[in-house]
């Protein structure tokens, strides 16, 4: 269910322009990671190349290894749509598809992976995956309804639901709490400490006291200047990395000197 | 000079109005005035058809096929049956046009948005338009010169192996002699309104939220199943509105069919045979030269039809647009 990650010597281009360079980390099973960083500094697309999600823009390209359990993602035999299939995402903004109701969001991936899905296996999924993301209990009345008329922190819920429907081996979040307010913040949080026992996760965030709370290992990101490239600074245990950092870089940033 | 003088006490006219009011009230007046115009434009039309039509409607069968040559109440062509022919083979036509369009466009659309390089986009989007601009006349020269002589093959092909359907019944020698049918001017008119629906169609396209597109990527979908979980629902009524333009155009469209068609009045499903079928445009144009003072009005009766034709098609594509307005992608 969970896998670790190894990323060796990774550079991440768009075009000519070299957007992060030379990142080595490890990222353990069953563990939350989390990405800090000033804005620009690339922690949001080097999150993208771990289910080649930066693909999407054209021109977006890879240098370096991103194993999982061993095998390359980039290998040349990968196809980035199965890669997907095992690393799943959620975004910034809550996302559910507009003109789906609750229950299809969440079987959205199921029917892309297996067509076929009995009806009763189909309920059970869905029941249990809006419980593996706390919603349940709130919309189990409505699950016809469409997932737009949910509030801003149920649609990022019924949003990790989809993403744990289809049983990624690992969960990416690209700031899901920066739309979201404090309480709604403050219910993902505890639903990312519930989804750990089972899941890899890496989250990226703005929120320095939220990496503190939220996650087991810490890797700061820092950008020397504009139309620099992105760098690794440091990366170590949370409750280290927040009171003896190693880099004075780190310390500035996480002290409130500057970012 | 120390004494200080306090500043006199503001009154309401101080509040009263600012700069740029008055462009305000005039550019509510004008964009009003505008809107309203639609409006009386439209009454002007609907009731200029329906008094002019009317005293041909209002006279008997007999009286009338008596001055209006075209009409002949004895040869089962009274003038309310003539709309009914005319209506069906404008719908008949029309439909051709839209089957074949439809998918082309969207495909072409589709394209443009979200496979094609850049670069090719841009050019591509360009020659759409370009085709949006030729003249229908043009379109029914080049249907009648190159397309009805390459196409008369494929309709024999047609005939030889679907000839059990009705739809595609050769006549009865069998021999295809004439692609002046009703399948060739549906061709053309496909070809005629592919740009439009395409050029609507890639606009909506485009606009789908990165946000839709991205979720489904995220879960794995692949590009196709990106587009039918993300790009389709959000585009659905922008489709449908691309398509009812297109069939507005179709349905109008005279100069192309009127040049293609070999014309008739019958009810007949056979698309391959000429002298079946005309549409109400097309009727029109043909007649109207040669028409006395009631045959003028009772061409303007056809054109009530074809006016009432549009307003429902129109209604319609509302109502497909607002059934499931809740579950939305514009919101």
């Amino acid at each position: 269910m969970s896998k670790r990650i190894d990323i060796n010597n990774l550079n991440v281009y768009y075009g000519s322009f070299l957007a992060v360079e030379d990142v080595s980390l490890a990222i353990e099973p069953k563990s939350v990671t989390a990405f800090i960083g000033p804005s620009g500094c690339g922690k949001s697309t080097f999150l993208r190349t771990l289910n080649r999600m930066h693909e999407v823009i054209p021109g977006a390209r890879v240098e370096g290894e991103v194993l999982m359990d061993g095998v390359d993602l980039y290998g040349s035999d990968v196809d980035p749509v199965t890669v997907r299939r095992h690393v799943g995402m959620v975004f910034q903004r809550p996302n559910p598809f507009p003109t789906m109701s609750i229950s299809e969001n969440v079987l959205a991936g199921v029917k892309l992976n297996n067509k076929r899905i009995s009806r009763s296996d189909a309920e059970d999924l869905v029941e249990s995956s809006l419980k593996g993301a706390n919603l349940w209990e709130e919309v189990k009345d409505r699950l016809d309804k469409p997932g737009s008329s949910l509030s801003g922190g149920q649609q990022q819920r019924l949003c990790i639901a989809r993403a744990i429907a289809i049983k990624p081996d690992v969960l990416l979040m690209d700031e899901p709490c920066s739309a979201l307010d404090p309480i709604s913040t403050l219910a993902i949080e505890d639903l990312i400490q519930d989804l750990k026992e089972q899941y890899t996760i890496v989250i990226v965030t703005h929120n320095m006291q939220q990496a503190a709370r939220v996650s087991d290992r810490t890797a700061f990101f820092n950008i020397a200047g504009t139309g620099k490239p992105g760098k690794l600074i440091e990366m170590n245990d949370t409750p280290t990395m927040f009171s003896t950092p190693v880099e004075k870089a780190t310390e500035d940033y996480i002290s409130g000197r500057f970012g | 000079m120390t004494t200080t003088t306090s500043p006199p006490p503001a009154t309401e006219d101080d509040y009263g109005t600012h700069p740029g009011a008055a462009a305000n009230r005039f550019f509510k007046w004008l964009s009003t005035g505008a809107g309203a115009l639609i409006l009386i434009t439209l009454a002007a039309v609907a009731s200029f058809l329906l008094a002019e039509a009317w005293p041909a409607m209002t006279m008997g069968a007999a009286e009338l096929g008596e001055s209006v040559s075209f009409i002949k109440p004895d040869q089962g062509q009274s003038l309310i049956e003539i709309i009914g022919y005319l209506v069906y083979g404008t719908l008949l036509i029309s439909i051709i046009a839209l089957i074949i369009a439809t998918p082309v466009s969207i495909g072409i659309a589709l394209f443009i948005s979200h496979y094609a390089p850049r670069k090719l986009s841009q050019g591509l989007g360009y020659l759409i338009d370009l085709l949006a601009a030729v003249p229908s006349v043009v379109y029914g020269l080049w249907g009648v010169a190159v397309l009805v002589p390459v196409l008369t093959p494929f309709y024999q092909f047609l005939a030889d192996y679907l000839g059990f359907i009705p739809l595609f019944a050769p006549p009865d020698s069998g021999e295809i002699f004439t692609g002046r049918v009703a399948m060739s001017a549906g061709i053309v008119l496909a070809i005629m309104i592919i740009p439009i629906i395409t050029a609507v169609s890639r606009e909506v396209f485009l606009q789908t939220p990165t946000l839709h597109e991205e979720a489904a990527l995220a879960m794995g979908a692949t590009r196709w199943e990106m587009i039918k979980m993300s790009v389709f629902p959000f585009g659905r009524s922008g489709m449908v509105g691309a398509t009812m333009l297109g069939l507005g155009r179709a349905l109008g469209e005279t100069m192309a069919v009127l040049m293609i068609i070999g014309p008739g009045l019958t009810y007949t499903p056979y698309i391959l045979q000429p002298n079946q079928h005309n549409t109400i445009a097309a009727y029109i144009a043909l007649q109207f030269p040669e028409a006395n003072a009631l045959g003028v009005n009772s061409l303007i009766a056809m054109g009530l039809a074809l006016f009432l034709i549009t307003l429902l098609v129109n209604m319609l594509a509302r109502w497909i647009v607002s059934r499931r307005s809740e579950f939305s992608g514009a919101n």
